[in-house]
C-alpha cells in the first residue's frame, strides 16, 4: 500500500517535471525556430516582419540566393575562415607554450609572471582598443586581416588558466622516466605532454576558432573596408547600421545567421565531448 | 616581489664593488666581459642589442621620452609661419600630442626591455666571476643553447607569447592609463589642437558633486549602482536557473535526458551577437512579440520608472543566453557528487528539499564559488548584452544630462565605449572609467584567486 502511494506520488511529480521541462524547452527553442523560419521565408521577404503568417506566405531558399548573390557574404565567410584559422593556430600554440612553462617548469620568475598575467587580465579590453588601433596604424596594418589575427591572438597568454590546470594534473612520474633517459624538456613537451593534452588542445582550438565569428567590436574599430569584413560585422551592419531599415534585410540576416550557426553547430557536435570536459574541468579548477 | 628586486640590486651592487675589471667595463659596454673571456657569440649579441638601443634612442625614442618627462606634450601647432628672409609663408609640421604620447610609451617599454637585457649581462658577468673564482670553466655557446631547450626551456616558450602581450596589451594599457591624466577630448584633437597633462583634474571631475552639472559623481554612482545590480542578477539568475533545470533533467525516472539537454544546449550554437540582435528585433516596438500579443509595449525603450522595463528585459534575455552554459556545467558537476552522500541522507530520512539545501547546494557552491566570482566580474564587463539590446539607452536626459553622455542602462564599459566612439569623444574621462573598472575587477579577482584551491594545490596531482 505504502509503496503504491509513493509510486503514484513519484509519477505525479515526474509529470510535473515533464511539463515544466516542456514549457522551458519551448521557450528556449522558439526564438531559434523563429530565426530558421524567417531565414526560409521568401515571400513576402521585406517590409512585414511583424506578422507571423503574412498573406501570400511562401517558403524557400530565396534568402540564401540573395545572401550569396547580392551581399558580400561569401567574401566575408572566406575572411572569417582565414582569420579564425590563423588566430586559432597562434592562440593555441601560445597558450600551450605558456601553460607548459608555468605548469611543468620551476624557475625564479614563475610566480611573479603569473601575478603579472593575472593583473593584466583585469583591464577591460575596450579600454585599450583605441590605442591598439593607433599602434596598428603606426605599423601600417589597419584594414588588413593580419591585424585582426594579431589582435585576436596577441593577448592569448592571458587565458592560460584552464590549460595550465589541466597540465597540473599530469603526474610528474610520466616525465621523470624520460629525464632519466636524458630527454630534454623540448622532447618531453613534444612527445609526452602534448599527446596527453588532447582534450584541452581540442577545447582551446574550438574556443579560439569560434571567438572571431562572434566578435564585431574590434573588427568595427580596425576594419572599415567592406571587402575585409568578417561575417559578424557584415551581419551586424546588414540590419543595424545601413541607411535602409532592418525590415528590408531581416530575412537575409536570418539566412546569414543560419549559415554561421550551422557551421558552429557542426563544429560543436563533432567536438562536444571535449568541450564539456573543458568547461567542467575549467569550472572545478577555477 | 620586493625581496626579489632587493636581490637584483644586491647583484648589481656586489658586481660593481667586487667584480673583475671585465665585469665593471660591462656596466658601460654590455657583453664586454663575456667577449673578453671567450664567450664571443654571447658578448656580440649583447653588444649588438646595446648598439641598436643607442641608435634607437638617438634617432627616434629619446625625443619622445624627453617630451614624456618634460611636462608638455608638444607646443608647436602645424600651420603656416612667416619666413622673414624669403618673404613667404612656410608650411611647418607641428607637434602631435597623440603621437608623442604613443611613441613615448613605446620608448618607455623599449627602455625597460633593454634594462632587462642589461641586467642579464651584469648577472652573467657576476656569475662568470664566481665560476672563475671557483676554478670552473665558463659555459660555451653550445652549452648555453642546449640549456635553452632544457633547464631554461621556459625562456623560448614564454618569449613569443609575451611579445604579443607587450604590443597588444601592455603598451595600449600604459598609453590609456596615461591618457587619464591629460585633457584629450573632442576640444583637444591633435593635430588641430594639442592636448597636455592636467594632473588629477579628470578624477576630480568624475568624483565631485559640485553643482551646475560640472561634477560627474552623481551620474557615476548611478551607472555604478546599475552595473552592480545587473552583475548580481545576471550572475545569480543564470546560476540558479541552470542548476534547477539540471536537477530537473537529472531527476530519477525522467526519460530522454539527452533530448531535454539538447533542447537547451542548441542555444549555445547560435553566436551570441546573433541571438542578441534577433532578440532586439523581436522586442522592437514593431517587432513580432508585440504583433503576437497585440500590444504596443516599448520593451527596450520605455523610459518610465527609471527605465525599469528595459532593465528587466535585459536580465531576462541574458537568462536565455546564459542558462545553457550553466546547465552544461552544473550537469557535469552534479554527476560527480559522490552517491554515498545521498544514500546517507536518505537513510536519515531527509526529503528532497532537505537534500537539495543540505547536500546539493553546499557541494555546488563549494566547487563553483570561484566560477561565480569570475562570472560576476565578467558581467560587470558584459558589453555585448547591453550594447546590442539597448545600446545603453533609452536616453534619459532628466537623470543623465550634464555632458556625461551616460544613458539609463549603461554599464561602466558601455559608457566608456560611448565616450570613445561618440561624435564628441572624451578619451580622458573614458580612461578614468577604465581605471575604475580595473580597480573593481582587480579587487574581486584577487579575492577569487587567493581562495581558489587550484592555486594552493597546483601540485596536488603531480
Amino acid at each position: 500500500m505504502k509503496t503504491s502511494i509513493r509510486k503514484i506520488g513519484g509519477n505525479a511529480s515526474n509529470i510535473f517535471v515533464y511539463a515544466l521541462l516542456a514549457i522551458l524547452g519551448t521557450l528556449w527553442v522558439l526564438p531559434i525556430f523563429y530565426l530558421v523560419y524567417t531565414a526560409f521565408r521568401v515571400n513576402p521577404s521585406t517590409g512585414i516582419i511583424n506578422q507571423l503568417f503574412p498573406e501570400g506566405l511562401k517558403l524557400g531558399f530565396g534568402n540564401f540566393t540573395r545572401l550569396f548573390r547580392d551581399t558580400m557574404f561569401s567574401k566575408w565567410l572566406v575572411n572569417t575562415i582565414i582569420v579564425s584559422a590563423s588566430s586559432c593556430a597562434l592562440t593555441t600554440l601560445f597558450i600551450l607554450m605558456v601553460s607548459y612553462a608555468l605548469s611543468r617548469m620551476r624557475f625564479k620568475l614563475r610566480k611573479p609572471i603569473m601575478n603579472i598575467l593575472l593583473v593584466l587580465g583585469m583591464f577591460p579590453g575596450f579600454m585599450s582598443m583605441i590605442a591598439v588601433y593607433f599602434i596598428l596604424k603606426a605599423m601600417g596594418l589597419t584594414n588588413s586581416l593580419l591585424a585582426l589575427v594579431l589582435v585576436y591572438s596577441g593577448g592569448a597568454a592571458l587565458s592560460y588558466y584552464i590549460c595550465k590546470g589541466f597540465f597540473d594534473t599530469i603526474p610528474k612520474a610520466m616525465e621523470e622516466a624520460a629525464i632519466l633517459d636524458g630527454a630534454s624538456q623540448f622532447v618531453i613537451f613534444k612527445t609526452i605532454i602534448l599527446p596527453l593534452a588532447k582534450p584541452i588542445i581540442v577545447y582551446t582550438v574550438l574556443t579560439s576558432f569560434i571567438s572571431p565569428w562572434c566578435d564585431f567590436i574590434f573588427v568595427n574599430t580596425i576594419i572599415s573596408d567592406r571587402e575585409k569584413y568578417t561575417v559578424s560585422l557584415g551581419l551586424y551592419k546588414m540590419i543595424n547600421a545601413e541607411r535602409n531599415s532592418f525590415n528590408d534585410n531581416f530575412t537575409v540576416f536570418c539566412a546569414g545567421s543560419f549559415v554561421v550557426g550551422g557551421i558552429i553547430v557542426s563544429l560543436f557536435m563533432s567536438m562536444q565531448k571535449y568541450y564539456v570536459e573543458g568547461i567542467t574541468g575549467g569550472a572545478v579548477k577555477g | 616581489m620586493e625581496k626579489r628586486s632587493a636581490n637584483g640590486i644586491k647583484t648589481i651592487y656586489s658586481a660593481l664593488k667586487a667584480g673583475s675589471w671585465q665585469t665593471r667595463v660591462s656596466f658601460l659596454i654590455a657583453g664586454f666581459g663575456q667577449a673578453a673571456r671567450g664567450q664571443i657569440a654571447k658578448g656580440l649579441c649583447y653588444m649588438f642589442a646595446q648598439t641598436l638601443f643607442i641608435l634607437y634612442m638617438l634617432f627616434f625614442g629619446g625625443r619622445y621620452l624627453g617630451h614624456l618627462f618634460s611636462g608638455n606634450l608638444g607646443v608647436r601647432l602645424s600651420g603656416e609661419v612667416w619666413n622673414e628672409e624669403l618673404q613667404i609663408f612656410e608650411k611647418v609640421k607641428g607637434d602631435n600630442s597623440f603621437l608623442i604620447l604613443l611613441y613615448g610609451t613605446a620608448t618607455l617599454v623599449v627602455a625597460l626591455l633593454f634594462f632587462v637585457v642589461w641586467f642579464m649581462n651584469i648577472k652573467g658577468n657576476h656569475e662568470n666571476d664566481a665560476r672563475l673564482a671557483e676554478g670552473r670553466k665558463l659555459t660555451t655557446f653550445r652549452e648555453d643553447m642546449r640549456s635553452l631547450i632544457n633547464q631554461r626551456f621556459y625562456i623560448p616558450l614564454l618569449i613569443p607569447p609575451f611579445v604579443g602581450l607587450v604590443f597588444f596589451t601592455v603598451m595600449p594599457l600604459i598609453f590609456m592609463v596615461l591618457i587619464a591624466f591629460t585633457n584629450y577630448d573632442y576640444a583637444h584633437m591633435p593635430p588641430g589642437k594639442l592636448f597636455d597633462w592636467v594632473g588629477l583634474a579628470n578624477f576630480k571631475l568624475m568624483f565631485s558633486f559640485s553643482g551646475g552639472g560640472t561634477g560627474f559623481a552623481l551620474v557615476f554612482l548611478r551607472v555604478l549602482a546599475w552595473t552592480f545590480i545587473w552583475a548580481f542578477f545576471a550572475t545569480f539568475t543564470n546560476y540558479f536557473l541552470g542548476l534547477v533545470i539540471a536537477l530537473l533533467i537529472h531527476k530519477k525516472g525522467i526519460k530522454l535526458k539527452a533530448l531535454w539537454r539538447t533542447l537547451f544546449v542548441i542555444a549555445i550554437a547560435v553566436p551570441q551577437f546573433v541571438t542578441l540582435l534577433l532578440m532586439q528585433k523581436i522586442l522592437d516596438g514593431d517587432g513580432i512579440l508585440n504583433a503576437i500579443l497585440g500590444t504596443r509595449i516599448l520593451w527596450l525603450t520605455d523610459q518610465r520608472y527609471l527605465s525599469l522595463l528595459p532593465r528587466v528585459m535585459i536580465i531576462l534575455v541574458n537568462i536565455w543566453i546564459g542558462v545553457p552554459y550553466t546547465l552544461l556545467m552544473c550537469s557535469g558537476i552534479l554527476m560527480n557528487i559522490p552517491a554515498d552522500y545521498y544514500e546517507a541522507a536518505k537513510i536519515d530520512g531527509a526529503g528532497a528539499v532537505r537534500i537539495f539545501f543540505d547536500i546539493t547546494l553546499p557541494y555546488m557552491m563549494h566547487i563553483t564559488a570561484p566560477y561565480l566570482i569570475t562570472q560576476f566580474v565578467g558581467n560587470i564587463n558584459n558589453f555585448n548584452v547591453i550594447w546590442l539590446l539597448t545600446g545603453g539607452g533609452p536616453v534619459d536626459n532628466v537623470h543623465y544630462g550634464g555632458g556625461t553622455q551616460a544613458q539609463s542602462t549603461d554599464l561602466l564599459v558601455t559608457w566608456l565605449y560611448r565616450l570613445t566612439t561618440d561624435q564628441n569623444p572624451k578619451y580622458n574621462v573614458a580612461s578614468v572609467i577604465g581605471i575604475v573598472i580595473f580597480v573593481i575587477s582587480a579587487v574581486l579577482s584577487l579575492i577569487t584567486y587567493n581562495r581558489t584551491s587550484a592555486v594552493k594545490s597546483e601540485e596536488a596531482f603531480q
